[in-house]
């Protein structure tokens, strides 16, 4: 087999066979392209997530899995077995795939019990029952078996929607945007509560936001989409510390750049001093390029060399993120303890603590 | 395809009446229209516009009744409307008996009373029946109309009056004139009231020309005129609608309106204001009808009147059905496939509710006729037998009538209720393993079921007050409680008239208690949601 353009297995030859292979497919949102040439390969038991800006496709992505969107080009198996190509679709019923929604889209007029066994007709009454006790046990709903969906919280509805689409032991399980609907609390706790839950079961998923906490809490590997297509394919954890492009910089956290020139391949000259890095930054000498500086790369220290007065403060509890501005005229994003609280116009002396320097070349200035 | 077949036939018809209709009676068929809907425009934006704003921004004793007794002479045909104030107003009714018992006037020449029975009269009964579709619409253009936008208007210094007429006016605009030129359909599509009135509009024209001189063609041009006029109003109203949605983009939070507190004679004012429309509109009429139904009861309770019943409701109910069938498989294959065709093919399709039913008769009754001839034709020429009428002059030709008007109504319903279901529903079914068939019939259907209702029963009640085609399509000696309460009436026997009136007028109330009921609850839905 030809090996797929982005894998995320380091040792292609002791991987076992994918479960979902997209390959190279492009798709069309109304008239328009939405998807280009995207290729994605999720193995057994991983929790991958689809991040980017509303419109990049990232959802026309998830449809076209399901089977509600067919393929101008490409071609996407499932367990092996092709589902999608070129004018031929597997239906969404006949793919062993389970979908949670944004808005949840519990049948209305269905109790809790009847949401969850609307997947498992083709069971026995018994197996039937056994299976939605089970889950519903699983997902803590019990207590809520008989009551209809607009009378439970949107947790609840939640957890509903995750045991209907989990019941009938789904291949793949499919997320859009599950945790939009829900309050920034709940939110959270949920996004680790499902993760915990498709963990320890072993639960392939493919989730779809354009949250980036939502995507930090759930996937082993995050996608970042612009475009329709995928620009970044790692872990969180790369994404935030080493952006492949500026754009996946910008998208993921805060930060600013900072112009400069490479005056040795591991070092930079800015306007607010020379900046080292631990590695070779494979670049040539005298190139114009920018420094991504975050906000946790700022460092408040009364000798430091940067002097700068504050502009904006913004109270995050543990901490305060300040937007400074130094003499130079450069804006800087800094994110002190809140023990170091200033107001708008003092001065601040702050040095940059950057080890690894995430580079890119400048596009050149409109 | 009746509209094709019209504007064909009318052009390959017989030139001579049409020379001669050009020359007599054309012209003042289309300037009496003209004068209709100008007067029946002017009274139903009054009457519609000033009741919409008093219930909805002003709070008076009563407000809450009125909001839905306002709705009432929705249930009553222009025509039935018509029969009860010529019986209510003539020389021997209740009005003049006691004008004259009053003043002591002996005959007619010792006063002057108006004469109902003249163009003024018509315009007045029409605006009396339609000003609900104005009400209807310009109220939740009010009603959804941001409660911040007409704060800030009262920051900015405007008062009550004139944030009413800078702000709430213009913005709730376009819903107001979609209520005018759906009242002036109504309008054109009448013909029991100009007919019994003596008022010469096109509709009129029409039913006289084929009915009365006979031409088939002659009907046709007409119809082709009136055809004009029709597409005027639908450009008027799809371009209302367009303009409706970019002016109504309701603020997803429910915010009680800010009210203005009425007291004493303002309220009182308020009062009329509100109460006058109904009490002409709805409670004199019935009362007038109920008094004569009672005095006529043993007269017009007939078998053969229940015979009309039955058959009102059979065609109607059957109408409804066949109605609901072809929009609920219109509605759900757009939503499966969405294709530009079927947009298209559904547009046309609900054009037909502005289509009078005196041009519909005509559009239906040519191509069914020209079937019916070639058929039998070739019949007599093989076979030597006569197939006679197989599709004009049936009940097929009247319910296939029914169904082409009344479908966008069927639509427009299934449609939004439809609408409501979102889209994650259908994936959810299909990722459970249900075929898209299955999913409509497990999912849809019980979650539509009470828009499939209502819109059954507008159907329905529409169809049992549907005068004009039901008239010009019907076969021989057949008749229904609209054609038969037609009937007597153009014979001047209004008592005989008014049971089946009556009895129209009560199932034409049952769509208004749904609809108010259905306002009531979207209002209580908006307020769960805002929590």
């Amino acid at each position: 087999m030809k090996s797929t353009l982005i894998t995320n297995s380091d040792d292609p030859l002791n991987a076992p066979r994918p479960l979902l292979e997209v390959r190279k497919i492009s798709c069309n949102y109304g008239l328009e392209r939405a998807v280009f040439d995207l290729s994605l390969t999720v193995h057994r038991g991983e929790q991958v997530c689809l991040l980017g800006p509303s419109g990049c496709g990232k959802t026309t992505v998830l449809r076209a899995i399901a089977g509600f969107h067919p393929l101008l080009t490409g071609e996407i198996c499932i367990n092996d077995q092709q589902v999608s190509a070129v004018g031929a679709m597997v239906p969404p019923e006949a793919r062993r795939v389970g979908m949670v929604f944004q808005d949840h889209a519990l049948f209305p007029h269905l109790s809790v019990r009847q949401n969850v066994a609307s997947g498992l007709r083709l069971f026995s009454a018994r197996e039937q029952k056994s299976a939605v006790d089970d889950m519903l046990d699983r997902m803590g709903l019990s207590r809520h078996a008989e009551k209809y969906p607009h009378e439970l919280s949107g947790g609840q509805q939640q957890r509903v929607a995750l045991a209907r689409a989990l019941a009938p032991k789904p291949l793949l399980l499919l997320m859009d945007e599950p945790f939009s609907n829900l309050d920034q609390e709940l939110r959270e706790h949920m996004g680790q509560e499902v993760s915990d839950m498709l963990k320890e079961n072993g639960i392939t998923c493919v989730m779809v936001t354009h949250d980036q906490n939502d995507a930090f809490a759930l996937g082993d590997h995050v996608a970042v989409m612009a475009d329709g297509a995928i620009i970044q394919w790692d872990t969180p954890y790369n994404l935030y510390h080493q952006p492949c492009t500026h754009f996946v910089a910008d998208f993921i956290g805060n930060g600013i750049f900072l112009a400069g020139i490479i005056s040795t391949p591991t070092r930079v000259a800015t306007s607010l001093g020379d900046l080292e890095s631990d590695t070779d930054l494979k670049m040539t000498v005298d190139a114009s390029i920018e420094v991504l500086i975050r906000p946790d790369d700022v460092v408040h220290d009364p000798d430091g060399p940067i002097r700068a007065k504050v502009e904006r403060r913004a109270f995050k509890g543990a901490q305060i993120m300040y937007t400074l501005r130094t003499a130079e005229g450069i804006t800087l994003l800094a994110l002190f303890p809140s023990h170091a609280n200033f107001e708008i116009s003092d001065e601040v002396s702050v040095r940059l603590a950057v080890d690894h320097l995430v580079v890119f070349e400048r596009e050149s200035e409109a | 395809m009746p509209v094709i077949a019209v504007l064909l036939f009318a052009l390959g018809g017989s030139g001579d009446i049409w020379t001669h209709l050009v020359e007599t009676a054309l012209f003042g068929y289309v300037e009496t229209t003209l004068w209709l809907m100008l007067g029946v425009g002017v009274s139903v934006f009054i009457t519609g516009v000033s009741a919409a704003w008093l219930v909805t921004m002003c709070r008076f004793p009563g407000r809450k009744i009125f909001e839905w007794l306002l709705l009432l002479p929705l249930a009553i045909p222009a025509y039935v409307i018509a029969y009860a104030y010529t019986d209510f107003l003539e020389f021997a009714g209740p009005v003049q008996r006691s004008l004259r018992a009053a003043f002591g006037w002996e005959s007619m020449q010792d006063y002057w009373f108006p004469n109902i029975r003249s163009l003024g009269g018509a315009i007045l009964m029409m605006g009396l029946v339609l000003y609900p579709y104005v009400y209807l619409l310009a109220r939740s253009a009010f009603l959804e109309q941001s409660v911040n936008v007409l704060e800030a208007s009262r920051m900015l210094g405007r008062g009550p009056w004139r944030t009413f007429s800078t702000v709430s006016l213009p913005a709730a605009r376009p819903a107001i004139a979609v209520g005018v030129s759906l009242a002036l359909m109504e309008t054109l599509n009448d013909y029991g009231t100009v007919d019994f009135f003596a008022v010469y509009t096109m509709t009129a024209g029409l039913v006289d020309v084929w009915l009365g001189m006979g031409s088939l063609a002659g009907g046709a041009q007409i119809a082709t005129t009136m055809l004009v006029f029709v597409v005027l109003l639908i450009m008027l109203e799809r371009m209302s609608r367009r303009h409706q949605k970019l002016y109504q983009q309701a603020s997803s939070r429910y915010k009680p309106l800010p009210a203005y507190q009425l007291g004493g004679l303002k309220a009182g004012a308020a009062v009329t204001v509100c109460a006058l429309p109904v009490v002409a509109g709805f409670l004199i009429p019935v009362l007038v009808l109920a008094r004569l139904a009672f005095i006529y009861f043993d007269r017009s309770w007939t078998p053969d009147f229940q015979l009309y019943v039955f058959n009102s409701v059979a065609l109607s109910a059957a109408a409804a059905a066949i109605a609901l069938t072809i929009a609920l498989f219109v509605a759900y294959s757009r939503r499966l496939h969405g294709g530009k065709i079927l947009a298209f093919a559904t547009r046309v399709a609900t054009l037909g509710y502005a289509v009078p039913g005196a041009v519909l008769a005509v559009g239906i009754l040519v191509p069914f006729a020209a079937f019916d001839n070639t058929v039998d034709a070739l019949l007599r020429k093989y076979l030597g037998i006569s197939s006679g009428l197989l599709l004009s002059g049936t009940v097929a030709a009247v319910l296939f009538a029914y169904v082409v008007r009344f479908l966008a109504i069927a639509m427009g319903q299934v449609e939004s209720s439809l609408e409501k279901v979102s889209p994650s529903m259908d994936m959810a079914a299909r990722t459970l393993g249900y075929r898209a068939g299955q999913t409509l019939v497990r999912y849809h259907l019980p979650l539509i079921r009470g828009g499939m209702l209502t819109a059954a029963m507008i159907v329905f009640v529409d169809c049992m007050k549907e005068l004009p085609a039901t008239l010009l399509l019907r076969p021989f000696n057949f008749d229904t409680l609209a054609t038969h309460v037609y009937e007597f009436a153009s014979d001047e026997m209004l008592g005989e008239a008014s049971l089946g009136s009556l009895t129209i007028v009560g199932v034409g109330l049952i769509p208004v208690v749904l609809l108010s009921r259905m306002i009531s609850r979207t209002r209580q839905t908006l307020g769960a949601s805002a929590d």
